[in-house]
């Protein structure tokens, strides 16, 4: 079965632009017919990542660009978002524990949470990074 | 993002409104940051919040625990449904204090 493009944005790693993303992959994902509740996941998902990205990858500089692809293939959701920051240490990539409450560290929690599978990876090169998430629909 | 700050006696009340992430958070951090000081009991209603994310939440984390450590109240009050399922996810509907009215937090001496 052929991929079934729902996406391709190509955008700035800048804050105020991440509203924007939201409503994009919202109303892509509601085309799907996902039920609500996983498509506020998918949202927060692709929103956590890019944030991760902007404050992480691109340590807040706004000349950063971010490539989101959002593909269907029968019943899998695959969001692919890449960066051209410096190599991300994969390793250093988890969430904190629950438990363990202070201000940070949920992001990546959500992403897992909300996603089914999640896979970092970097580019050939060092050109940058490349997150793919899965959402079984 | 916006917001709304009144006092009714012990009791600060900040009202934020709109999407509390990325790009307001650290707003809203400072916000809260500064009722704190105030040394008032903070409430914080979020009925009027359609969006928030891990750094939003991180703002409410952090008032929490420095009000706690400074022996205030800090207590949320009539979650929108939109930031409760952010903080289900999180657990940490079961960390703070969550009431469904002003009037129910201070009966209850937050």
């Amino acid at each position: 079965m052929p991929n079934e493009i729902l996406l391709k944005h190509w955008f700035p790693a800048r804050p105020e632009l991440m509203k924007q993303v939201r409503t994009l992959v919202q109303e892509a994902a509601d085309k799907t017919g996902c039920p609500e509740q996983a498509v506020q996941g998918m949202v927060l998902a692709v929103h956590e990542a890019i944030a991760n990205i902007i404050e992480h990858a691109y340590k807040g500089d706004p000349a950063g660009e971010i490539s989101l692809k959002m593909q269907k293939n029968g019943s899998r959701l695959e969001f692919q978002l890449t960066d051209f920051a410096s190599p991300a240490d994969v390793s250093a990539i988890k969430p904190r524990a629950l438990e363990d409450i202070k201000p940070g560290g949920l992001g990546t929690h959500f992403i897992n949470i909300s996603m089914d599978e999640v896979t970092y990876s970097q580019l050939p090169d060092g050109k940058g990074n490349l997150l793919v998430m899965i959402k079984n629909i | 993002m916006e917001y709304e700050i009144t006092k009714d006696g012990s009791y600060t009340v900040i009202q934020l409104k709109g999407d509390v992430d990325l790009f307001n958070s650290p707003h809203s951090r400072q916000v809260i940051l500064t009722c704190i000081e105030g040394k008032n009991n903070v409430l914080v209603d979020l009925a009027g919040v359609d969006y928030i994310d891990s750094s939003g939440v991180a703002s409410l984390v952090e008032g929490y625990q420095i009000a706690k450590r400074n022996q205030t109240g800090f207590a949320l009050v009539k979650v929108s449904d939109a930031a409760l399922y952010v903080l289900q996810l999180a657990n940490l509907d079961k960390v703070f204090p969550i009431y469904s009215s002003l009037e129910d937090a201070m009966k209850s001496g937050v």
